[in-house]
């Protein structure tokens, strides 16, 4: 992986947004704005709004980025329904403010957080990262977050908090998908404590520097990226410690075919299919799959010792 | 043949290329969404099978219906879900698997649900082969024991079909629920009675 040093570019000026969408935004801005000044509230929460004051990180790929239409409509989010379209067409009707997210369990500093107070927890920056689905395909993403350690620092997590359990909305009014059982919700996902530490470990509230679509995941979702995405738990609402391994809904959905690790790993196939190749949307070829889907060199002491055939 | 006949028939016949012409369509506009390889391999795989269970409904409906006529289009519609079964075969080796033949081998042989699929393609191949009139009757009674294939063809089609979905087994389920149908009424008993209840509801009719 390239790591760059961070510089001052804005990430305005490293994105150059398409024109249709600097168009469209314009449109949203000047109708949030007219709203705002009527009923008196900031109009932040919207999709599509420009995130403030976000840093550039250490974080960049020197790999072409996903483009946001691809990003914003192919995405699996069961919750929304399980074709790829379901989500971008479905999710309309989530409602992420007001939101709380609940930080409990084994911690000192238990606290259910306002989404508003969640944003200006820590500065925002924006991650470039890769992101690679089970299903065998890619994508490279901008995503805008906060390191999830600073999180639990702030958290306190006692001498028996091993674990991270991260929950997902449970709503299905705002939610159709989940009308059906088509897994156990809420959602449930989890890593251990080690890996939610992890400085590449992120909370994001948005991406290509703009507010989270609700289809992916807003407003605020994990990314963890040297694993499948399905790890990367969204819209959260309550993150608990806990000392007992959690699981996860896949875990419980397919005991042999997904594991509480679920590393990204060329080398262990799914039941089903291989995992030594992927498509990366917008490319025509398959590339190969990389070991922790390229954040090795950070991540692998995580696992040293063990045996990741067993334990994937 | 009648004029009317051969215009109905010329009528199915584009029908039938409809779900090619989306493709084209949605290939020109820019419309196969942000996996195009995926959405052709699954368009045209969904057509392979939905053409299977077609031709199968052909005999069914002309015992239910009486209308000894529309075995003609039986060839037809077989021919066509080969059509697609061939799209989706081509989609596969060539833009999913980039005519990777180590791939391709290994695949067919760890994948399960590509092993299915493949040997229902592979299948397919004899019946299309001798479906001209002059097969048929080089053949004679070994002709029907032949293309009696279709059916295990279609189970291997549905159950591809399943093992490759990750959660959501609604649409497979379906698939095998229309076959089971479909077998279901060539047995002898289930097929007398829905004779009869089809007979009886023509009689009915004023």
């Amino acid at each position: 992986m390239l790591i760059r040093h961070p510089n001052d570019i804005a990430p305005s000026e490293i994105t150059p947004p398409e024109i249709y969408r600097e168009r469209r935004r314009f449109m949203q801005d000047v109708g949030a704005l007219a709203a705002g000044a009527v009923l008196g509230i900031s109009p932040v929460a919207e999709a599509g709004t420009k995130l403030a004051g976000v840093r550039a990180s250490a974080y960049r790929l020197d790999e072409d980025r996903t483009p946001y239409k691809d990003v914003t409509t192919y995405n699996n989010f069961y919750e929304f329904g399980t074709g790829k379209g379901d989500p971008s067409e479905n999710a309309g009707s989530l409602k992420t403010r007001p939101w709380t997210v609940a930080v409990e369990g084994e911690v000192a500093n238990p606290r259910t957080y306002d989404i508003d107070a969640l944003l200006k927890l820590a500065p925002l920056e924006e991650r470039v990262y890769r992101m690679r689905c089970v299903e065998g395909w890619s994508m490279v993403i901008p995503w805008v977050g906060f390191p999830l350690n600073e999180l639990i620092r702030r958290a306190a997590p006692t001498g028996n908090a091993r674990y991270v359990e991260f929950v997902t909305l449970n709503d299905p009014e705002q939610m159709p998908g989940l009308r059906r059982r088509i897994l156990n919700w809420p959602y449930l996902e989890g890593l251990r404590l080690d890996e939610a530490m992890h400085p590449l470990a992120i909370l994001a509230v948005g991406l290509y520097g703009e507010v989270l679509p609700n289809q992916n995941g807003a407003p605020i979702r994990l990314v963890v990226p040297w694993k499948y995405g399905f790890k990367s738990a969204k819209s959260i609402v309550k993150i608990r410690f806990v000392e007992k391994p959690p699981v996860t809904t896949w875990m419980a959905a397919a005991p042999r075919e997904y594991g509480f690790y679920s590393n990204v790993n060329p080398e262990v196939d799914h039941p089903r299919w291989s995992q030594a190749k992927e498509r990366r949307i917008g490319e025509l070829s398959k590339r190969d799959t990389l070991m922790f889907n390229g954040y090795g060199a950070q991540v692998a002491q995580l696992y040293r010792g063990m045996d990741l055939q067993k334990f994937f | 043949m009648p004029v009317a006949l051969r215009t109905l028939k010329a009528g199915v016949f584009l029908v039938c290329l409809l779900p090619l012409a989306r493709l084209v369509y949605l290939g020109v506009a820019g419309g196969l969404g942000a996996n195009p390889i995926e959405f052709v391999t699954r368009s045209t795989g969904t057509w392979a099978l939905a053409g299977l269970m077609v031709t199968l409904s052909v005999t069914p409906l002309r015992r239910l219906t009486g209308l000894a006529g529309l075995i003609r289009y039986r060839r037809m519609l077989g021919l066509f879900a080969f059509f697609y079964a061939c799209l989706h075969f081509v989609a596969y080796v060539w833009l999913d698997q980039f005519f990777d033949p180590a791939a391709i081998a290994r695949d067919i042989v760890k994948r399960p649900f590509v092993t299915v699929g493949f040997a229902a393609f592979i299948l397919l191949v004899p019946l299309a082969a001798t479906s001209s009139h002059a097969m048929m009757r080089r053949l004679g009674r070994r002709w029907q024991q032949l293309h009696r294939l279709i059916y295990l063809i279609a189970l291997l089609g549905v159950v591809h079909y399943l093992w490759l979905v990750k959660k959501d087994l609604t649409e497979p389920l379906i698939y095998g629920g229309v076959l089971a149908l479909l077998l279901a009424l060539r047995l002898p008993y289930c097929g007398k009675r829905f004779v009869q209840a089809g007979s009886s509801a023509m009689q009915r009719r004023p």
